[in-house]
């Protein structure tokens, strides 16, 4: 049978795993930045405790084969949990989400020491409290000195996606492999995804990079962390 | 059957031999990965018209794919066109390529880095272009580049799990081998990332040592010493 | 022109960088024990020059012998050249990696192909030349500016040069470590080096040069003994170029 007949066939089921690929991708940079920004403020001015228990999630989080995560998770910790019953793109999303935390809190950690300690003294000289100098001086600072660092994390959580094949999850990967089996067109349809893969990747960097423009205020910030 | 019994009797056995191919593994892909990556790297900042972008392609289609999908093509797709490698071999020669481009990366940002004098004495004093880069240029990049290579040498750690995909029974391997047929999986898979953990902190304190025998004063570490483990 | 004992002819170099013409037409021999030391104002192709004649930058026009074998147009042959005409650069250009010791060994090991022990004991006598052979082995940022512009003249000298070419060598230097580079470049010019300086160190030139070159606009405009160029007053521009040093 003619192989480009197959893949116009089998393109809007591969290209479907495009929309689960990115969900993983995306739910994983948002849980990153949801729990990696306050692990970070916790690391820099947190009590010694939360900051020691910051510092073993990192060391876990970055420590370990996103494999071995996702086994650990989807075999063991939600079973274990009674949570058996949900589907593999959470366990797949969660685990992304839980590594990327560990990753973008020490991209977060870094740009938030990069800011002069002149920032802080100068907002409490105002009155400002503690907190409100972090929320209102600190954290708009760090935030885009870290956007190079942390748009670098997008293409590693895509490549690193592709691991959810190991538990079932229906991205791009499974679902070539699925394609594969039923067709037996082998060499096509794996270069085909490399290809979609590609896309994704350098697509998704150059839309970062423009939104690091966007946001950025001249003359600041424009050294990467 | 009681769990420190199936820790020592059971576990800790199966993972000692997936430990071995782990290592097995890394110790083949590393070297090779690091000869790749000056390899590309040189030819990118020093081939010309026909190496340099073939170089800049490698990197831009190994960096774009997930090492997972190359393997898969390497060992399921590649027999399809003729090509037969070994569950082992179509590992290592993924981990290669991926760590070689990436290795390549962090080289050429530190040959980038080096000044433009240092050719310029070298030529002076009657070295070949080629005689420059081997003696002057790549050894000062190689220091420059230490962290940036000891990140992905951690990176190579981990991802050696993924032969496990291809069936090659490694450190994880072993580990959901276990698991499964004992039905006990989060201490199984604890145990594995301890021992993952192991490697890496070990390799880590290996490289802090390594960088100070290495060190020589003045020369300013490559930007990236952000160690992302 | 081997007959005037020339070991060096530089002939009708001409040198554009875009549409500017940096050196129009410069032509000089240099006889063996001879210190030429080049002055002029900066931007006259001085420093061009030093780097036409071993290459760096290859001439657009005009040729470079050196004992009668040509140097321009030699293609790789340019490398033997190179190790028979040293230089040594205003930004020193140490090899960072590498010790006082290793930076003078390196071109003995690489390029010469010397044993290391025979490499080594070459590079300590250089470097005790020099007057440094108690840092033999600090590494270049250990060293201080002048230290470092020594080593790095130990360094060509240990190629065994036929004519060494200083490029503005201590004008990256503050007064104190100039004059211990100075020093050490009379002291070679004493034991009769041929050498090539573009300096802006009168004391130097007036001490130390067998001729002085004044240079500008791409051209040698003036030339001549020490005694003669700096109080004749036919060599006006090069008594004003001086005056307005001094002011």
């Amino acid at each position: 049978m003619d192989v480009l007949a197959i893949l116009i066939d089998w393109a809007p089921y591969l290209l479907t795993g495009v929309l689960v690929t990115l969900g993983l991708v995306l739910s994983a940079l948002g849980l990153g930045v949801v729990m990696g920004l306050p692990m970070a403020l916790g690391q820099v001015y947190g009590s010694r405790p939360l900051r020691w228990i910051v510092g073993i999630y990192v060391w876990f989080f970055r420590g370990l084969p996103i494999l071995v995560l996702l086994f650990l998770f989807y075999f063991g910790i939600f079973p274990g949990l009674g949570l058996g019953d949900v589907p593999a793109f959470v366990v797949g999303a969660v685990v992304l989400g839980l590594r990327g935390a560990a990753y973008q809190s020490q991209i977060f950690r870094g740009a938030i020491q990069s800011i002069g300690e002149g920032q802080m003294i100068a907002a409490r000289s105002l009155g400002m409290s503690r907190l409100t100098a972090i929320r209102s001086i600190i954290l708009p600072q760090s935030v885009r000195i870290a956007l190079p660092g942390w748009s670098n994390e997008y293409p590693n959580i895509l490549t690193d996606s592709a691991v959810c094949y190991a538990i079932g999850v229906a991205e791009l990967l499974t679902r070539a492999s699925q394609i594969v089996s039923q067709t037996h067109v082998t060499m096509p349809i794996y270069i085909a995804t490399a290809g979609v893969f590609i896309l994704l990747n350098y697509g998704g960097i150059r839309i970062l990079h423009r939104l690091e423009k966007r946001i950025a205020i001249p003359g600041f910030g424009s050294g990467a962390v | 059957m009681d769990q420190i019994t199936f820790l020592t009797e059971i576990l800790l056995p199966a993972l000692m031999s997936g430990l071995v191919v782990t290592l097995q593994l890394i110790a083949v892909s590393a070297p090779f990965g690091l000869l790749l990556g000056i390899g590309v790297a040189v030819g990118r900042q020093y081939g010309g018209g026909i190496l340099s972008p073939v170089c800049k392609v490698f990197v831009y289609l190994i960096k774009g794919t997930p090492l997972l999908l190359l393997l898969i093509i390497l060992y399921f797709g590649l027999p399809s066109v003729g090509i037969t490698f070994s569950a082992f071999t179509a590992s290592v020669i993924g981990f290669i390529l991926c760590n070689g481009a990436y290795n390549s990366e962090y080289i050429r940002g530190a040959i980038l880095s080096i000044k433009d004098g240092q050719m310029v004495a070298a030529q002076a004093l009657g070295m070949t272009r080629l005689q420059a880069i081997r003696n002057i240029i790549l050894p000062q990049a190689l220091i420059r580049a230490i962290p940036g290579l000891s990140n992905e040498f951690i990176y190579l750690i981990k991802y050696s799990s993924l032969a496990y995909m291809l069936t090659v029974i490694e450190l994880s391997g072993a580990g959901k081998l276990v698991a499964t047929k004992y039905f006990a999986y989060t201490e199984t898979f604890m145990v594995v990332g301890l021992v993952y953990l192991a490697l890496v902190t070990i390799t880590t304190v290996a490289v802090n040592l390594l960088e100070k025998h290495v060190s020589v004063p003045g020369m300013i570490r490559g930007e990236t010493s952000a160690m992302q483990l | 022109m081997s007959t005037n004992n020339y070991i060096l002819n530089v002939e009708d170099i001409h040198k554009s960088f875009g549409n500017k013409e940096v050196l129009c037409g410069v032509s000089f021999g240099v006889r063996k024990g001879d210190t030429k030391v080049f002055i002029g104002p900066s931007g006259t192709g001085k420093s061009t020059l030093l780097r036409c004649i071993n290459q760096l930058t290859p001439p657009d026009r005009g040729r470079v012998w050196l004992h009668g074998e040509e140097v321009t147009g030699s293609g790789p042959r340019i490398n033997h050249f190179r190790q028979k005409i040293g230089m040594v650069f205003q930004n020193f250009f140490l090899f960072d990696h590498l010790s006082a010791i290793e930076n003078v060994e390196i071109a003995l090991l690489k390029v010469k192909k010397m044993k290391k022990e025979e490499a080594r004991e070459k590079a300590l006598s250089e470097l005790r030349q020099v007057g440094l052979e108690d840092w033999a082995d600090h590494y270049p940022a250990e060293l201080s500016g002048g230290q470092a512009q020594r080593v790095s003249i130990a360094r060509a000298l240990a190629m065994d040069p036929d004519v060494i070419l200083f490029d503005e060598p201590t004008s990256a230097l503050d007064p104190e470590l100039t004059r211990e580079v100075l020093e050490v470049m009379r002291k070679l010019a004493q034991q009769g080096m041929t050498m090539l300086v573009v300096t802006h160190e009168m004391s130097f030139a007036c001490s130390a040069a067998t001729e002085i070159l004044f240079m500008e606009n791409g051209v040698i405009a003036e030339q001549g003994a020490p005694e003669t160029l700096l109080s004749d007053p036919q060599y006006t521009r090069t008594r004003n170029f001086l005056g307005q040093l001094t002011d």
